[in-house]
């Protein structure tokens, strides 16, 4: 019971996983271009919830809609701006330009919040559960959070292959050089992308808030959790990136049941076992 | 006859200029334990690891196109190595260093063999997840620590030297060591067959494999030594210490930030971009050393801006604008 209960546990923590991996898959699915300081990002999202709801004392539906035009709007310009200036065949400049930024999210975070670890919290959700079942429940906020990992993906798969807008961003990652031929604007279609993938983000931080603790050095690890579901799920799936997500979820979860300090390591080690056994991923679309 | 030169024709003044320049700097580092106070000394220790550290990176990143955010794992490597050779093998400073080195490259073979299953950008994150196995992984180990870490016995220091300023001038020079050899090594690296072949990757790699560079191979190949040579400077850099912790020996800022902003800054894919990478980075934590978390700020905005402005770095373009090589590698057709 135990362990299906720590399996139960892993695959909602899955869910929080995707929405970590779903931004980082979406530019790189458009643009070839991973971004370092995503889970930065998410940790800025986390921030701004917390001090629109807590400090502020806004309510919870305008501060999240706050936190997510807030970060679609900067993920727009930051790309507009800054990004697309260092887009080409040359990976070093998107990579380190990122990395820089992750020191600067970071340290700046540091300056304004302190290294305090934080949390949102959300009071009765955190305490009703969900009955699955004769003899089992979940907490409802987790099962809240695998809910919205479905929808966002589910909305994602819909932008991407029933809009125009996913059938420029789908022409634009296709073949770059010839979408502009046929009128397409590429650094506008670069930074909605971007855009989009930030909206995601901005969910992304918001469930981080409310499900763990947080302080300014949180992103590496998101950036790597949403890398490995990334990875494990395979490349321009993104329903495998729920998948992968939930693997890793599993994986950490029950990790942690054997010993607590393995918990993040079972997560890697799962990782590194489906690059040994498929490079490519578990369930893989396109080849690169 | 058209013959491939190793350096072309260098004007003479340029010439002489590089001489003189490196051989005092050369004859200063040699004589520093003389001139430089205790802590000047420290500085000067830390910054000749830090450029070994850099001319790494950028033997990997500049010329073989391998960007690596995980090479805190060699230097955390290095370090638990030489600490678990000192201890419980109790082998001297220096044989436990070399040792040190040669095992994390032994290591690095199955490491590669993993992350050279991801390409480009995610070569990059992949470098850092087996980075963190390793931080993680060390930390569940008892006998040497585990989280929180162990301190290096006085008796293994001690064993260097007898009295404390033999002891600092042992220490400096092996720091000189590892610091010029750092460069020697690229140095020559790069004016031999195998540099011909990284100098081709650089530019093209595409165009290297056409005309029959095994590419792979010798990208694999950097990779392991690169991953010795970090293990050295880690090895030093914790000898200098004298405690371990996962945290710091895993350092991803301390070991891969830095150095990669060195790097950058001073001009990736030269020998010369780390060394004057390097003098400005200590330069510049000198003069903003209690700037705190500012200081860490402005190193990044600085790194964006050199990727912007002129993504070649100040070397670079000293050298776009004056054609100088202080370390001449380039071929040229007489």
């Amino acid at each position: 019971m135990v362990w299906i209960n720590s399996i139960v546990q892993g695959v909602m923590l899955g869910g929080l996983y995707a929405l970590f991996a779903a931004g980082l898959s979406l530019m790189f699915g458009v643009m070839r271009f991973v971004n370092i300081a995503h889970g930065d990002f998410i940790v800025v999202g986390a921030y701004l919830i917390l001090t629109f709801v807590v400090s502020w004392g806004l309510s919870p539906v305008l501060g999240v809609g706050m936190v997510l035009v807030l970060l679609a709007v900067a993920g727009y310009m930051n790309q507009r701006l800054l990004l697309n200036r260092v887009l080409g065949k040359d990976i070093l400049p998107p990579i380190l330009v990122t990395f820089g930024m992750s020191i600067i999210i970071q340290n700046g975070l540091l300056e304004v919040f302190s290294a305090d670890s934080q949390k949102l919290q959300t009071g009765w959700l955190e305490t009703t559960s969900v009955q699955l079942g004769d003899q089992f429940a979940v907490g409802l906020l987790p099962f809240l959070m695998f809910m919205t990992a479905v929808a966002v993906i589910g909305l994602l798969q819909f932008v991407f292959y029933k809009t125009p807008l996913g059938r420029m961003l789908r022409a634009t990652s296709d073949d770059p050089e010839i979408v502009p031929l046929m009128g397409g604007n590429n650094a506008h279609t670069f930074a909605l992308a971007t855009g989009l993938a930030s909206l995601v983000v901005g969910v992304a931080g918001i469930w981080l808030a409310m499900k763990t603790n947080f302080d300014p050095a949180a992103g590496p690890a998101r950036l790597l959790f949403a890398f490995e579901a990334v990875i494990i799920g395979g490349l321009g799936n993104i329903w495998g990136t729920l998948l992968g997500g939930i693997i890793l979820g599993v994986a950490q979860t029950v990790g942690a049941q054997v010993d607590a300090g393995y918990q993040i390591l079972a997560g890697h080690l799962a990782f590194l076992l489906v690059l040994v056994i498929r490079p490519t991923g578990l369930f893989p679309k396109v080849s690169h | 006859m058209t013959m491939i030169a190793q350096t072309g024709a260098a004007p003479r003044l340029q010439t002489s200029l590089s001489v003189i320049i490196l051989g005092a700097t050369l004859a200063a580092l040699a004589t520093a334990p003389m001139w430089a106070g205790r802590a000047e000394l420290r500085l000067l220790m830390e910054a000749l690891s830090y450029l070994a550290l850099a001319q790494m990176w950028n033997l990997l990143a500049g010329y073989t196109g391998l960007v690596s955010v995980g090479q805190q794992a060699f230097v955390g490597l290095g370090g638990y190595m030489f600490f678990g050779l000192a201890i419980f093998g109790g082998m001297g400073v220096l044989p436990a260093l070399g040792l040190a080195a040669v095992g994390t490259a032994i290591i690095a073979i199955p490491t590669g063999w993993l992350a050279f299953r991801l390409n480009g950008a995610y070569f990059a994150i992949g470098t850092w997840v087996i980075a963190e196995v390793f931080r993680l992984g060390m930390a569940q180990v008892g006998s040497l620590g585990g989280g929180s870490g162990i301190s290096l016995p006085v008796d293994v220091a001690r064993s260097l030297a007898d009295g404390r300023a033999e002891r600092e001038m042992a220490m400096y020079y092996i720091a000189f060591a590892i610091g010029v050899a750092s460069v020697a090594l690229v140095w020559g690296l790069l004016r031999s067959r195998w540099g011909l072949a990284m100098t081709a990757i650089r530019d093209s790699e595409l165009a290297a494999e056409t005309v029959g560079v095994s590419t792979r191979r010798l990208k694999f190949m950097i990779y392991v030594l690169t991953a010795g040579f970090t293990a050295l400077a880690g090895g030093f850099l914790f000898l200098q210490k004298l405690r371990i912790t996962p945290d710091a020996a895993f350092s991803v800022n301390d070991w891969t930030a830095f150095v990669i902003f060195i790097v950058v800054i001073g001009g990736i894919g030269t020998i010369e971009g780390p060394i004057i990478g390097t003098v400005l980075f200590f330069a510049l934590r000198q003069v903003a050393a209690d700037w705190g978390t500012w200081y860490l700020m402005l190193m990044g905005v600085i790194a964006i801006s050199v990727m912007l402005v002129d993504k070649r770095g100040i070397w670079g373009r000293i050298e776009s604008l004056t054609g100088w090589h202080l370390l001449p590698v380039k071929r040229t057709l007489d």
